[in-house]
């Protein structure tokens, strides 16, 4: 019974759902509620698998709207999981090195955002990056001039480092408070200067930390709807805010599904790779 | 049989190494004073200790004696509150871990477990700027002495306990330090390959000419590997010497009950006519040869080792000195030793050991035998605290 249950969980709330928008992306749109056919028929699955297709991702190769949000997606979560190890990597390394007593409470200060809704959080910067904003009346009154980062692929990166950092910085704390402390004088006892320790023996080791919060941050950030479309302006292009139009717009329900499938089976690649490498340290 | 090694004759050289007798030679590292505190515990208190060139020397003591501490204060990792350490002359005060000649195997190895055996070796001569060429030619050299040469390429996971043990070695001799530290170097070793590497490490010692510094809670590994042993307590030295004289001279009951079993008797000292003196204790009166003996009328403490003391079954002839009698109450046989707990008095247990050198014995000697234990006159040592 033990060995069913993660199987149950993940058939009940992964793959049927996934089933669910897999079977829409091979639909058609059609003018009926809701607005695709063939629609699931018990009595006759002969004709329902029959007018089941693949035009839909013809459709996806061919409109270039499609690849180019695609490629955009993976080149601003590439761009933002690299910031993110920029910024989360002194965090961790830093929370890492203090007393057990003060690390508690920087943990805790690090996933203190959770407590408070995403959105709110979001709303939090625009009122800070609008033009009107915290950061304008802030540069104003230092005698500055006002900065345009509204709107911009700028806002972006900051929304996305910003909500994504926990994910970054918690799996890389914990790699690197793990790491044996003896490991770093035996460096230094060999005659490592404390920066060549770090570069020599502390990063290399805190590697499979660094793919852990890369993989958590850079996937969600693939198909991240809210950030771009509350930051970004009509110029950022992003996958998760086309499947979206698709969606509620458009009321392209298969196209929708299918490029949200497409999606999925372009994150699983990166996904494969990191359990293989895990599974070469295990071994 | 224990195989011979082939080796230089060391015997000659091991048999008349004693610098620490000759004022003229200066020591390698001296210990001036050296305290440490962690918040209000007192680790190491006013220690001063030289160690001399090509000298090995063990630091033994309990755990939390402050043996380690002192060795962690050498290498750089701890900063004596008082004192001063001198490496050669120079005061080491200034100098980061890594800028000093001294290096390290750690207890727990520390081996680097993303970098294979000779990239372990091979650490600390990539941070002296080696060349790639003398630093290949010293990883193999390295490989070749604690013979691994066929684990190169293999990862520190891959290695048993044994092998780690020597790739730690390896490693921490690759830079040709000044002083080696050994930080209980032998402890996570089973007991057959800890006393063949005990052996080894001595050998070793002697061909590399280092000298060594070893922390240790292991009296037996202490008396095999080192020259000189100081038995450490509570943070204080509390005896210097080779260890036959820190085994059958100790200069209290401290080091003479941390350092093997041993019997003591109470007594006050009713005459003493060097060396001859004469005890009075609740187990009887006892003839002691004692050249240190104090005045008569003096409490002093006679420790007997129990392998210096003989059991019989039958009494000794009348006026035999030193005879206790006293009935069995526990025996642990060990092969080649047993071990005979006798009472010799309402809650008196004292300890006697016999080597077994024959295999048959017709009438052995069994629980509550009635028996008489014996010693010399100078089986004893005179304590006076």
């Amino acid at each position: 019974m033990a060995a069913i249950a993660p199987y149950l969980w993940l058939g009940m709330l992964f793959a049927f759902p996934f089933l669910l928008v897999f079977k829409l992306s091979l639909s058609d749109v059609a003018l009926s509620m809701p607005p695709y056919a063939p629609k699931f028929d018990p009595g006759n699955i002969g004709r329902f698998v029959r007018a089941l297709d693949l035009d839909t991702y013809g459709r996806l190769v061919s409109d270039p709207i499609y690849i180019k949000a695609w490629l955009s997606s993976l080149k601003i979560a590439a761009i933002s999981t690299a910031l993110l190890v920029l910024i989360g990597y002194p965090i961790a390394y830093g929370m890492a090195r203090c007393s057990s007593g003060s690390r508690q409470l920087l943990v805790l200060a690090v996933t203190l955002p959770f407590f408070t809704s995403f959105l709110i959080r979001v709303y939090a910067w625009v009122a800070i990056l609008k033009p009107a904003g915290i950061l304008n009346a802030g540069l104003h009154a230092l005698g500055l001039p006002p900065v345009a980062v509204m709107n911009t692929d700028a806002a972006v990166y900051i929304g996305m480092v910003y909500a994504y950092l926990p994910f970054m910085a918690l799996p890389l704390y914990a790699v690197l408070e793990k790491q044996d402390e003896s490991l770093i004088e035996a460096a230094a006892d060999l005659g490592a200067t404390p920066f060549r320790a770090f570069w020599t023996v502390t990063f290399p080791m805190s590697l499979p930390g660094v793919a852990a919060g890369a993989l958590l941050c850079f996937i969600p950030i693939v198909g991240e709807f809210v950030i771009p479309d509350l930051l970004g302006g009509s110029s950022t292009l992003m996958i998760g805010k086309t499947i979206w139009t698709e969606f509620f717009n458009n009321r392209d329900w298969p196209a929708a599904a299918a490029a949200a499938t497409a999606l999925l089976i372009t994150l699983v690649v990166p996904l494969m790779l990191y359990q293989r490498q895990q599974a070469r340290v295990l071994r | 049989m224990t195989t011979k090694a082939a080796r230089p004759n060391i015997g000659a050289i091991r048999s008349s190494f004693a610098p620490w007798n000759d004022p003229g030679t200066k020591p390698l590292v001296r210990f001036d004073g050296v305290t440490k505190r962690f918040g209000d515990q007192i680790a190491v208190d006013n220690v001063s200790l030289d160690i001399y060139e090509r000298e090995f020397f063990a630091l033994l003591g309990p755990s939390g004696c402050g043996k380690t501490t002192l060795m962690r204060m050498l290498a750089g990792f701890e900063t004596p509150d008082a004192g001063r350490i001198m490496l050669g002359g120079v005061d080491l005060a200034d100098t980061p871990p890594h800028k000093r000649p001294v290096n390290m195997m750690f207890q727990s190895y520390a081996l680097f477990p993303h970098l294979s055996v000779a990239g372990n070796i091979a650490f600390g001569l990539k941070m002296e700027g080696l060349k790639k060429v003398a630093i290949t030619d010293r990883v193999n050299e390295m490989l070749k002495l604690v013979k691994l040469e066929a684990y190169a390429a293999r990862m520190p996971h891959q290695l048993s306990g044994g092998q780690r043990q020597r790739v730690a070695l390896a490693r921490a001799i690759a830079r040709k330090p000044r002083v080696l530290l050994l930080d209980e170097p032998l402890a996570a070793l089973d007991k057959k390959l800890r006393e063949e590497t005990q052996f080894e490490l001595t050998d070793l010692q002697m061909e590399l000419g280092i000298t060594f510094l070893t922390v240790t809670h292991d009296q037996d590994e202490a008396m095999v590997l080192a020259d000189r042993i100081g038995v450490m307590d509570q943070g204080r030295i509390v005896q210097i010497g080779p260890p036959t004289e820190v085994y059958e001279a100790p200069n209290s009951r401290g080091v003479a009950e941390f350092l093997g079993d041993i019997n003591i008797f109470e007594g006050i000292v009713e005459t003493f006519n060097s060396p001859v003196a004469s005890l009075k204790s609740a187990d009887g009166h006892f003839k002691v040869v004692d050249e240190d003996c104090p005045a008569g009328g003096a409490t002093v403490w006679l420790a007997v080792r129990p392998e210096k003391m003989r059991i019989s079954p039958k009494a000794p002839p009348k006026g035999t000195a030193n005879v206790l009698a006293g009935e069995i109450w526990d025996i642990g046989y060990l092969g080649d030793w047993t071990t005979y707990i006798v009472e010799i008095g309402p809650n008196r247990l004292i300890r006697v050991a016999q080597a077994n050198a024959s295999r048959i014995v017709e009438h052995p000697l069994s629980w509550d035998d009635k028996v008489w234990v014996s010693f010399d006159a100078d089986a004893g040592v005179v304590l006076t605290r």
